[in-house]
Formats: structure tokens, C-alpha cells, sequence
């Protein structure tokens, strides 16, 4: 591998998604974090109550990655062939939890405010 | 396609998977950064194919002045190496078509006919609708010729008939050989596979289409009542030896009859017959389904021009370049690149990316009077799919060494679906970034 630079890769995600997509998500990615981090300053603490639904929610997620992926690549479990298949089948999988988690998370944060202190 | 409350998972997992293939089949430059050059050079690009629209994007964007001309007469561009996804049941033929002119920078100009005759002496192009072009650079970038009348009884008009198939032809001819292919792992019976004895562009998809053919027959519980031959053109599959002895034990492994020093050189639609020539004479094969891959040589007017090899590849007419410097051996300002170039090895998109900034560096060297140590290493690629879901990443260069993009991490010769993942995903896009001159 010679000098991959940040344009290449750029370039090859517009190309597989269309630009405006690409940019599209780039942007919701952006604003669901920013507001990850919003409730998170606001709120000025992890309300654990909430991070419990997010984590149900992260298996649904992981889930979801893997069998979107499979769907859109016309391949599933059985083509597993090797350790790195695994790696990646396992690495898809943590980012959608971790992506459900970002999301349930920050719209249950929005939706319901911080947690009011124990009485 | 669209999952909206899941953008950071898509975005994440697709993206990473296009930064891997990126890396892993079409690694190589970062795009033209250079500072733009001032020249008025006349430069002619025969070809709007991988190769040609690459080159013209990149030189629009680094030459400052030039006078660059296209001549190409196909409205359409074609991503072949789509081809077997559609000969596969996986894409529609559509999936390898979008516009010439889409791909084309402003202040370019396409010449919509085709090359007719060229004069190397003169330095001009005749092309196909009367028009002279003079040039102080050529650069070769015609693609290839697909001589179905090279076997005798075969045309194009036969592709989806009785059997036949062959996945080169084009978008709507892969996917005529996907119906028959279909059909035939259907009802099962015997599958003939082989290739020309020509240079062709990437020899791995004979293979491919081979493997595929058995995937759908086990799939469909029609492998036992068939019969897979592969006839090899010479005394091996591959010519890289140790991809050879890979391929060599998965064709044992997938029980198919493996026949060496077969090249066919007639067919019968009527009597579902091949005939193939052998050292020991000619010798037929029936079948019910066959992938017919023709003869392959550079176009009429590259093999009458005078710039191809007369010693090498005979009767093929591959144009005389350096395989280093893709420069031609006896006219300095000329240059080949992509399927014609007459070079041991590299007819694939993935070359196609390595070879055209080498093209680039060297033809804007001699521009400014300079010199550049940029060669092209004989690199190629092929993702060989061994079934639906897996392939083998292959790369290898001119000394048939295995160059793979992410040593102990993706094997070359293991059969993993990270690697059909790749191509399955990455590739159009990172041929797309290509043909823009962005990757």
C-alpha cells in the first residue's frame, strides 16, 4: 500500500454512496454525536438509568449491521473463512451497538431532559 | 438500503470496508498533487475506456495550456469488471453502464468516432469519420478486440443460446449468460470451461466463472448429476505458480476434470459440441452450458499502425512498449496503457490504477524536458471468487511475486469473505474515484 491519502478515501466514499448521501450521513453522524456530547455537558453526568436502555439496545444494533451487511453483499455466516472474517464480522457488530447505544441514548436524553435528583 | 436511524453504524461499517478495498486491490498513488505544468502540447488519448478516462483527467488537471483530445466513438463506459457479478445473478446489466461523457473533464475534447488509421511517422490519427488529428503525444489506451470469429462456428449473435454463454461480451450479454447459466445449474449436466491461448484481460475470471457455476449447482442440489470441466489453454491454470497450485487443489477439491493443452478453435451451437485443438490432435468435448472466451487482440488500427510488437504475442498486435516505462520502444512519444499495451502482465482495472500514473509522470517528464524514476511494476490484481461469498485476494507483479496489500492480516491464497466483501463493495467505487483521477 503507497500513500493513501485522505482525498483517495473521500473520493471512494462518495463514489459508493452518491455525494450527496455520503455528505448527508457524514452531517447526521456529525450532529448525532454533537448532540451526544450536548446532553452529556448538559446534564453534566452519565444518567446510568438512561445508558440501561441504550445497552438493550445494542445487541439490536450489532444485529442489525451484521445482517444489513450480509443483505447488501449477498453473503452470510457460512462465508466466514478465516480469523480476519471473524474480526470484521465481529467489528461490524460492536459498531452498530455502539452506534445504537450513541443514539438511543441521546434521543432518550433529548426527549425526556436530564434525570431529575433523587428526591 | 436506507436504515436512517442507523447512520453512524451504516456510514462506519460501509466506510470501513471501502477504506479497506481501497487499500487492498487498487492501492497506489495519492491523485495528481503536483503543480500544474504550462505546455501547449497536442495530446491525443485513443480510448474513453478505465485507462483513457483516467489519463484525461489527470493530465487535464496537472498540464496547464495542453490541448488534449479523446477519440473514442461509445457513448457508453462500461465498468467490466462487473461483469461476472452479472453473469452471476448478483447485479442487473446496468450495473456496469453509466455515460462516457460523464466521466470526461471539462476542456477535454471527445472526438466521438473511431480510430481508423495512424501514421507514427506523421504523427497524426485518422479517425473513422474523415478527421486528421495531428499530436505531439499519443497515448494508446484502445482496450481489445474480442475475436469471436477467431473460433470457427462462434459469433456474439450466439450468446444465450443453446448453452452458450461468455461474460466478456458485454453488460446484456452477461447477463444472456447468467439466464443460461441459471437454466443449466437448474437441470444439471456437463459444464465446459477454458480460455484462449491469446493475452487476455484478467485470466482469473475463466476461473471465477468456473467456481461460480459450481456454487449454483450445489446450491441447487444439482452438483451429482453434473460434470465441471475446466480445459486449460496450456500445462497450467494460472501463470503465477503458486496461485496455480492453489487453484490446482481447489479444482481438485471442487471435483472438477481438469484437461491441460486444450484451446478451442470451433464450436457447434447445433450439436452442443466444442472442439479444442491439442498436442495430440483436435479433440471435442460435449456440453450443455459453456462460458466461450475468444481469441483477444488489440484493434484493427493499433495492428496496422506499425507500433505493435512483431516478435512477441504474433498476430496479436499489442503495442511495443517498455513494460516499465509503458513508453513505446521505438516512437518516444508514444505511450500504451490498459489491455493494449503490450506488457507480460496487467490487463485489469487494478493495473489499469497503477499504470496510468506512471503514464502521467512519465509523459509530463519529457513535457518539461526532465526524466522520472516512476515505472509500472507489472501489478496486478484479481479478487478470484471461489463461490458466492468468498473470493481470494490475488495480487502478484511481474516476477510472479505475491504483493499483497495487507500482508498477515488478509491471505492472499485463503478463500475469506473480506475479500468478496471487497469486491463487492469497494471496487466500482474505487474504479469510479479512479477514472475521475482521485484515486
Amino acid at each position: 500500500m503507497e500513500n493513501p491519502s485522505l482525498g483517495m478515501f473521500i473520493a471512494v466514499f462518495e463514489e459508493v454512496f452518491g455525494k450527496t448521501l455520503f455528505w448527508a450521513m457524514v452531517a447526521a453522524a456529525a450532529i448525532v454525536t454533537v448532540l451526544y456530547l450536548y446532553v452529556l455537558i448538559r446534564d453534566r453526568s452519565v444518567s446510568w438509568r438512561k445508558f440501561l436502555l441504550a445497552q438493550v439496545s445494542m445487541p439490536f444494533g450489532a444485529v442489525l449491521a451484521v445482517v444489513f451487511l450480509w443483505n447488501v453483499t449477498h453473503s452470510g455466516f457460512g462465508d466466514i473463512g478465516g480469523p480476519v472474517d471473524l474480526l470484521v464480522l465481529l467489528g461490524v457488530a460492536a459498531i452498530g451497538a455502539i452506534g445504537a447505544a450513541i443514539l438511543v441514548y441521546t434521543i432518550q436524553s433529548l426527549i425526556q431532559g436530564p434525570d431529575r435528583p433523587p428526591q | 438500503m436506507d436504515f436512517p436511524d442507523i447512520p453512524t453504524t451504516r456510514r462506519a461499517l460501509l466506510g470501513a470496508l471501502a477504506a479497506g478495498g481501497t487499500a487492498a486491490l487498487l492501492p497506489g498513488e495519492a491523485p495528481a498533487q503536483h503543480r500544474a505544468v504550462q505546455t501547449s502540447a497536442n495530446i491525443v488519448i485513443l480510448g474513453a475506456g478505465a485507462a483513457g478516462t483516467a489519463l484525461a483527467n489527470r493530465l487535464s488537471a496537472r498540464l496547464d495550456g495542453a490541448n488534449i483530445t479523446v477519440i473514442d466513438p461509445r457513448q457508453r463506459h462500461l465498468y467490466q469488471p462487473g461483469f461476472t457479478l452479472i453473469a452471476a445473478g448478483l447485479k442487473p446489466s446496468g450495473y456496469s453502464v453509466s455515460q462516457t461523457a460523464d466521466w470526461l473533464p471539462r476542456g477535454v475534447t471527445w472526438v466521438e468516432a473511431g480510430a481508423a488509421a495512424i501514421d507514427p511517422e506523421a504523427q497524426n490519427v485518422e479517425t473513422t469519420d474523415g478527421q486528421t488529428l495531428a499530436y505531439d503525444y499519443l497515448i494508446l489506451a484502445t482496450g481489445l478486440e474480442l475475436n469471436y470469429e477467431g473460433i470457427e462456428g462462434m459469433s456474439r449473435e450466439l450468446i444465450g443460446q443453446n448453452g452458450i454463454g461468455s461474460v466478456y461480451a458485454g453488460p446484456e450479454e452477461a447477463a444472456a449468460t447468467w439466464r443460461e447459466m441459471d437454466r443449466f445449474t437448474e437441470e444439471g449436466g456437463v459444464g465446459l470451461f477454458s480460455r484462449p491461448a491469446t493475452g487476455m484481460k484478467c485470466a482469473g475470471a475463466p476461473l471465477k466463472y468456473t467456481f461460480l457455476t459450481d456454487h449454483y449447482l450445489r446450491e441447487k442440489g444439482n452438483r451429482s448429476r453434473s460434470e465441471i470441466i475446466y480445459a486449460a489453454h496450456s500445462d497450467t491454470l494460472f501463470g503465477v505458480p503458486i496461485v496455480n497450485e492453489k487453484v490446482r487443489m481447489l479444482y481438485a477439491d471442487r471435483g472438477f476434470n481438469t484437461v491441460y493443452n486444450h484451446v478451442m478453435t470451433a464450436i457447434d451451437p447445433g450439436r452442443k459440441v466444442a472442439t479444442f485443438a491439442t498436442p495430440e490432435g483436435d479433440v471435442e468435448i460435449e456440453y450443455d452450458f459453456t462460458n466461450v472466451i475468444p481469441p483477444m487482440r488489440a484493434p484493427a488500427a493499433i495492428r496496422e499502425s506499425g507500433l505493435s510488437w512483431e516478435d512477441r504475442w504474433v498476430g496479436q498486435g499489442w503495442a511495443e512498449v517498455d513494460q516499465y516505462t509503458l513508453r513505446h520502444a521505438r516512437y518516444p512519444n508514444v505511450f500504451a496503457a490498459g489491455d493494449v499495451a503490450g506488457v507480460p502482465k496487467g490487463k485489469t482495472a487494478a493495473s489499469v490504477k497503477w499504470q496510468v500514473p506512471v503514464v502521467e509522470d512519465q509523459l509530463v517528464a519529457q513535457i518539461v524536458g526532465d526524466t522520472t524514476d516512476h515505472i509500472y511494476s507489472g501489478y496486478t490484481s484479481c479478487p478470484l471468487i471461489t463461490r458466492v461469498g468468498r473470493a481470494m485476494l490475488i495480487e502478484f507483479d511481474y516476477n510472479n511475486n505475491l504483493v499483497p496489500s495487507f500482508p498477515g492480516l488478509i491471505a492472499p491464497l485463503e478463500e475469506l469473505w473480506i475479500s468478496w466483501l471487497i469486491k463487492e463493495v469497494a471496487l466500482k467505487a474505487t474504479y469510479q474515484a479512479m477514472l475521475r483521477g482521485r484515486a
